[in-house]
């Protein structure tokens, strides 16, 4: 009887400590704040995120006027990172550029991710003949060079910003689909997916609650990875005038235009690769901070 | 009246090159509060009988040529997969041989209870996690660590988990697969002195599939010994420890050390099971046989009752001779 009223006991604490944990997301984000080299990451990411969106608060230049009496200026106190062939502020081009290029680069990471997850689960998880077809479809992808076949889609579609993300997310879907395929199969052959089966769960449960959530850590990782990836496909797409055309600024366009001036002019190569590499160094440290973080086997 | 019968039950996995017979005409028949133990060595379709009987075959290579399995008068091989989902983990359920690979990883154990409840019983979220602190406190853990995640416990905790998974919507039917093969032995008589304890208590029977004897003496009322995909002999425990008939069931016992005696070696059955893809003709076993005759290799025996409630399948067995 004694057992008995302990055992209620225990229960009942139980469920008052759960109750009060409950919201798994405060603990997510206490673990994301705990990790150094992740919050330096998430903090580049924010600030990035945060000049360029409020590029006008940061600048008082205009990236469109020209001024060819003040081109080549090296950085001062009025341009601080001087200006570029036409005489237009550098630092105003970058923050408006960076408009473009992390909205593509994010969009199209998005767009090639969630495309790649819903193929990958499906034929990594049905396998057969839906695995072969998905698989085929993948191999067709592939057979053309990424660079290609953003080429050939963004020529069909023409040029922009939305139609750049789209044609630059078709080509990463494969490769992100094939790690998909890989992981969801090596986790559907673990036991617990036969017994989640075994008690009676639908294919859709399966896959949501017991396998996705297991494939976070490869899947974080390539998005991130595909982030810097796509900014170096959208200056490509740009140079050959596909992509972002100029005089719209884009970090990539800009990078690009910079090339002829490499040996006389500094600023203009290095201020755009810096920015370009911030983000795709950022990105990773926030990819890596998120696979730790919903990696229960990390907590203390 | 019988809970569960397999009825001439034949799996095969068939792939472009080879036609692999795992179960052979398995006939069982599992009494209501009753524990029957599949005993055999790896590879003698143990654990495919078990997933045939929740239906859960890897298809397409794996296919039903023969049999049926009779549940509370259904067929469950006859159900619809909707029909099927609502038998496994609420009338059916199966503890896995591996507890460390048979929980997810990313889900606190006490979640995975409740995902079971959740899915069989109409009931509230609140008490769902309610029966999943209870079922765990009754496995012998502290409701407490509900919170916690599968790596967190050791081996023997987390088989535990897993027997409270299965448990959870009390299934009137349980598989356990070789439930302490990856345990060491004083957790495995915890863990069966703990399953026997809730057998007792919720009245379930038990599918028990092991290699070890030592186990099926302690824990079943009947056994069955498998071979190559057939059962070669059946009976009640009694019966067969105290009086096994079939040249196999004699060497699994003969294979078991003495504790009296002074043994320098063991007494192992000599060669190898026969390749599933290509069984020899006549009866199974009669290449590593000490006992075969010229007839072994042509004959098929049927099982024969020799003695009230002890079957076996040895044609010389059958005939006397030996």
């Amino acid at each position: 009887m004694l057992k008995r009223k302990k055992r209620n006991e225990a229960i009942e604490n139980a469920l008052a400590d759960m109750a009060r944990h409950k919201g798994g997301g405060s603990e997510f984000i206490q673990r994301m704040l705990r990790n150094k080299t992740g919050m330096i990451g998430t903090c580049i990411c924010f600030v990035l995120i945060i000049l360029c969106a409020g590029a006008p608060i940061f600048t008082k230049w205009d990236p469109y006027e020209q001024s060819l009496a003040s081109k080549f200026i090296l950085p001062n106190m009025e341009h601080i990172m001087g200006t570029d062939d036409f005489g237009r502020d550098l630092w105003c081009r970058l923050l408006y550029g960076g408009r473009y290029s992390l909205l593509i680069a994010l969009g199209s990471a998005v767009i090639s991710t969630v495309a790649g997850l819903v193929l990958g689960s499906c034929a990594g998880y049905f396998g057969g003949k839906t695995d072969l077809i998905i698989t085929r479809f993948l191999d067709i992808i592939q057979a053309i060079p990424g660079l290609l076949l953003a080429i050939a889609i963004s020529s069909a579609l023409g040029s922009g910003p939305f139609n750049t993300m789209l044609a630059i997310a078709i080509g990463n879907i494969a490769g992100g689909a094939r790690i998909m395929r890989s992981t969801v199969l090596s986790i559907r052959g673990n036991e617990f997916v036969e017994a989640a089966k075994a008690t009676g769960s639908r294919d859709a449960r399966i896959i949501f609650v017991h396998i996705l959530p297991n494939t976070i850590a490869p899947l974080a990782i390539n998005a991130s990875m595909g982030i810097g990836g796509s900014i170096g496909a959208i200056s490509g797409l740009s140079f050959i005038g596909l992509g972002v055309q100029p005089p719209t600024p884009e970090w990539g366009s800009i990078l690009a235009v910079g090339k002829t001036y490499i040996r006389d002019f500094w600023p203009i190569v290095l201020f755009p690769a810096l920015f370009i590499a911030l983000t795709i160094f950022g990105f990773n440290l926030f990819g890596d901070a998120l696979r730790d973080a919903l990696d229960p086997k990390m907590r203390d | 009246m019988s809970l569960l019968e397999i009825r001439n039950l034949s799996i095969h996995f068939v792939s472009h090159k080879q036609d692999i017979a795992a179960v052979n005409g398995v006939d069982l028949t599992i009494e209501k509060g009753k524990t029957m133990g599949l005993v055999g060595e790896t590879g003698a379709g143990k654990t495919t009988t078990a997933l045939g009987i929740l239906n859960l075959i890897q298809k397409p290579q794996g296919r039903f040529l023969s049999g049926e399995i009779i549940y509370k008068g259904r067929d469950l091989l006859k159900l619809s997969e909707d029909e099927m989902r609502k038998v496994r983990g609420k009338e059916i359920s199966m503890i896995f041989q591996d507890p460390m690979t048979a929980l997810n990883p990313i889900l606190p154990v006490g979640e995975q209870i409740a995902e079971v409840i959740r899915l069989h019983e109409k009931c509230s979220d609140a008490e769902a996690e309610k029966k999943s602190l209870q079922m765990l406190e009754m496995v012998g853990i502290r409701a407490e660590r509900s919170g916690e995640y599968p790596h967190q416990f050791s081996g023997g905790m987390k088989q535990r988990v897993v027997i409270a998974i299965a448990l959870a919507c009390n299934p009137s039917f349980l598989i356990a697969d070789e439930p302490t093969t990856a345990l060491d032995v004083t957790i495995q008589a915890q863990v069966l002195e703990m399953m026997a304890d809730l057998r007792n208590r919720f009245g379930t029977s038990m599918l028990l599939i092991t290699h070890d004897l030592g186990i099926v003496a302690e824990n079943c009322d009947d056994v069955a010994i498998m071979y190559a995909g057939e059962i070669i002999e059946i009976g009640t425990l009694e019966r067969i420890f105290h009086n096994p008939k079939h040249p196999y069931t004699l060497g699994l016992f003969g294979s078991i050390p003495s504790l009296d005696k002074d043994e320098d070696r063991l007494h192992p059955i000599p060669g190898l099971m026969p390749d599933p893809a290509a069984l020899p003709r006549g009866c199974k076993f009669h290449e590593r046989c000490d006992r075969a005759c010229e007839a072994c290799s042509e004959l098929i025996q049927e099982l024969v009752e020799i003695e009230p409630g002890h079957k076996v399948r040895c044609h010389r067995v059958v005939k006397g001779e030996i």
